[in-house]
């Protein structure tokens, strides 16, 4: 199914596209193959799957550039994955070894990545806002034209630090793109329950924030919605508030009974499924043959089975860095 | 008599309560429909319904607010944050106000709140999901706390905790919650608040632990029996106010303590027990007491979390240090 009316089809670079449909199964793929691991006890603690969501993170980053920070949740594999931290590096470090980009202590809800600018993961809900609008603050005094990317769910909007931050945000006119992922549930809890005003948008423009809702399911809409506030807020309009409206197939994280969906409501999301839907319009287009993407799934594939040999080899921490980076090393042995 | 849970005990404790005194309402993420993250909270929307059985946003410093608003105002409110690390945030309220609003108002108005969260290590996970964080909580005049070790000791613990006038925070070793079954009597009793526990009584050595360490406090135990040592150990169980009396009598006795807590060792509770044992029974003691404790550092994930915990071997090491002073 196609949601998209012919006649807004944006022109679409055929590289271009086929690397937006690579990107949203590279983060598929390897949350499948994560899932396998969690079951088999490699990767242990809490597993929360983006499975649904990939168009949000995958559609964002394209507008960010290198020297631009991103700051995510708990959610934040396929973040992570597209943001640039390698596969075989989230991998291992969800595995808890010491090849991960934490050194195998972050885990899945915690993974760090100086290189691309990933300031985390985050297992506190709401809590990477704070720290998002603080990266902003220092590019603003700083005089850098560098944008941060603050990705959080409709749940971290009823904390505390969702409305301290937007007022900070906007009071000082800081570049911040706020990217609400709302999949319509926190946890067991629907948005109705959890909100007096369900309209995020409204609620981001009481704080003067400018805000647009987003199919979060339409790659092609997030792509041009981050696009465009991307640039606004980079050159010097203060923050802006994307609403991406999303869902999430697989449950909350691994253990779930799901009481508060349908598997109807279920179903009827996965006909919006980003990937195949995707797909079916590059098909139509003419830019995707099924061969294209046999090859790319191919691709895929072998880098995530890498990345999961590279994981299972990886070692484990050492007993006696137990306590070690509590604080500074400087002067140590 | 019905063998249960410690998720079964506290939430028949929470069901009984409820029943019980219409005043005792439940509030916190997801503890309605969902029955909480744990399921302790189970059944309890169903038959009490959402007049009694409050899901809340994700708002933990509210959470905990207005339960001291509805409490001040005469209710029982029974709060959960989902899980230890999640406290923090709420941390304002409890410290600057729960523990506060009877000594500010000299008397005139007390807060009988009680704030359930899973606490401590044990499932593999990270960080804020695995912490001790007692040792914060003790450290605040106002507030008691209180860490059941047993399902038996969570029932009537519970019972007390509700019923008390104070503010109480109620943690729950989640490596316990369905790992022993015990049997738990289906009518009313409690356990008061401020009691440790003599769980095994010996002449030797004096171990004191509290949740989950209990077991591995009890598995050294054994271990020591084996070779002919007499342990009593003590289950503290109400972190505060601590229980002096108990301990103290204990450690004249043995004239040898030992110290199990899985929160990291620098101004962990561990470091007040010496302190006190130190103050009243200095003169006793043939050893110095020992600690086995976390590190510090935050709960790492996750294969060094065994060498983390506290567990029996290390139990034993320390007791035969006290032993062969
Ligand atoms: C401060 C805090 N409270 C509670 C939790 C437990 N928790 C983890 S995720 C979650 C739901 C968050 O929902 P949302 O922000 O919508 O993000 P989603 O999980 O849907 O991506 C909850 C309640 C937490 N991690 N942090």
């Amino acid at each position: 199914m196609n949601l998209r009316a012919k006649e807004s089809m944006p022109v679409l670079q055929r590289d271009h596209a086929l690397h937006l449909l690579r990107e949203m199964l590279r983060i598929r793929r390897f949350e499948e193959k994560s899932a396998e691991l969690y079951a088999a006890a490699k990767i242990r603690g809490f597993l929360h799957l983006y499975i649904g969501e990939e168009a949000v993170a995958v559609g964002v980053m394209q507008a960010l550039e290198p020297r631009d920070a991103v700051v995510a949740t708990y959610r934040e594999h396929g973040h992570a994955l597209v943001r640039g931290v390698s596969a075989a590096s989230v991998m291992a470090e969800m595995c808890g070894k010491v090849e991960g980009c934490c050194r195998g202590r972050g885990g899945s809800m915690h993974i760090f990545d100086a290189a691309t600018r990933f300031y985390g993961g985050n297992a506190i809900v709401g809590g990477g806002l704070p720290l998002a609008v603080g990266l902003a603050l220092a590019d603003k005094m700083m005089r850098r034209k560098q944008v941060t990317a603050c990705f959080f769910g409709e749940g971290a909007v009823a904390e505390g630090e969702f409305h301290e931050s937007m007022n900070l945000a906007a009071l000082w006119g800081l570049p911040v793109v706020f990217c609400c992922e709302n999949n319509l549930y926190a946890m067991g809890t629907a948005l109705e329950r959890s909100e007096s005003e369900t309209d995020l948008c409204l609620k981001a423009a009481s704080f003067e924030v400018p805000s647009w809702p987003v199919d979060g399911m339409d790659i092609l809409a997030v792509e041009e919605a981050a696009r465009r506030a991307v640039t606004a807020v980079r050159s010097g309009g203060g923050p802006y508030f994307l609403e991406f409206r999303t869902y999430r197939f697989r449950a909350h994280s691994m253990f779930d009974p799901e009481l508060y969906r349908t598997k109807q409501e279920v179903e009827e999301w996965k006909k919006r499924d980003p990937i195949p839907n995707f797909s079916v319009l590059l098909k139509e287009q003419g830019l995707l043959k099924e061969e294209d993407l046999d090859l790319i799934e191919a691709e895929v594939g072998a880098e995530i089975h890498e990345a999961v040999q590279f994981a299972e080899a990886g070692n484990w921490e050492p007993v006696e860095d137990l306590t070690r980076f509590v604080y500074s090393e400087q002067g140590r042995p | 008599m019905a063998k249960l849970t410690m998720v079964e005990a506290i939430n028949l404790a929470l069901k009984q309560e409820m029943e019980r005194d219409p005043s005792v309402v439940v509030l916190g993420e997801d503890v309605g429909k969902n029955g909480g993250v744990f399921r302790v909270t189970q059944g309890l929307y169903e038959q009490f319904g959402d007049a009694r059985v409050a899901d809340t946003p994700l708002s933990e410093s509210a959470i905990v607010g207005v339960a001291i608003g509805m409490a001040v105002y005469g209710l029982r409110p029974v709060a959960e944050i989902q899980f230890e690390g999640f406290i923090y945030a709420a941390m304002e309220q409890l410290i600057s106000h729960a523990s506060r609003i009877r000594t500010r108002s000299r008397g005139r108005y007390y807060c009988p709140l009680v704030l359930r969260m899973p606490y401590g290590g044990g499932i593999r996970a990270p960080e804020h999901h695995s912490e001790s964080n007692e040792a914060l909580l003790v450290h605040t005049p106002g507030l008691k706390v209180v860490a059941p070790s047993t399902p038996y000791e969570a029932k009537g613990l519970l019972v007390s905790a509700i019923r008390d006038p104070d503010p109480v925070i109620f943690m729950e070793p989640k490596r316990v919650y369905r790992a022993i079954k015990e049997e738990v009597p289906e009518e009313e009793y409690s356990i008061p608040l401020g009691q440790s526990r003599i769980v095994t009584e010996g002449r030797d050595v004096t171990v004191i632990s509290w949740g989950a360490m209990l077991q591995a406090t009890l598995k050294a135990a054994a271990l020591m029996g084996e070779r002919g040592i007499r342990s009593e150990v003590i289950d503290l169980r109400s972190l505060s106010p601590l229980d002096d009396e108990t301990i103290i009598e204990s450690v004249k006795k043995t004239r040898r303590a030992v110290i199990v807590h899985e929160a990291p060792r620098t101004c962990g509770l561990g470091a007040e027990l010496v302190a006190r044992i130190n103050e009243k029974a200095l003169l006793y003691l043939e050893a110095p007491v020992e600690r086995v404790t976390g590190f510090d550092t935050v709960m790492p994930l996750p294969k060094l979390e065994q060498h983390y915990l506290p567990n029996a071997e290390r139990v034993v090491e320390a007791m035969d240090r006290v032993l062969n002073f």
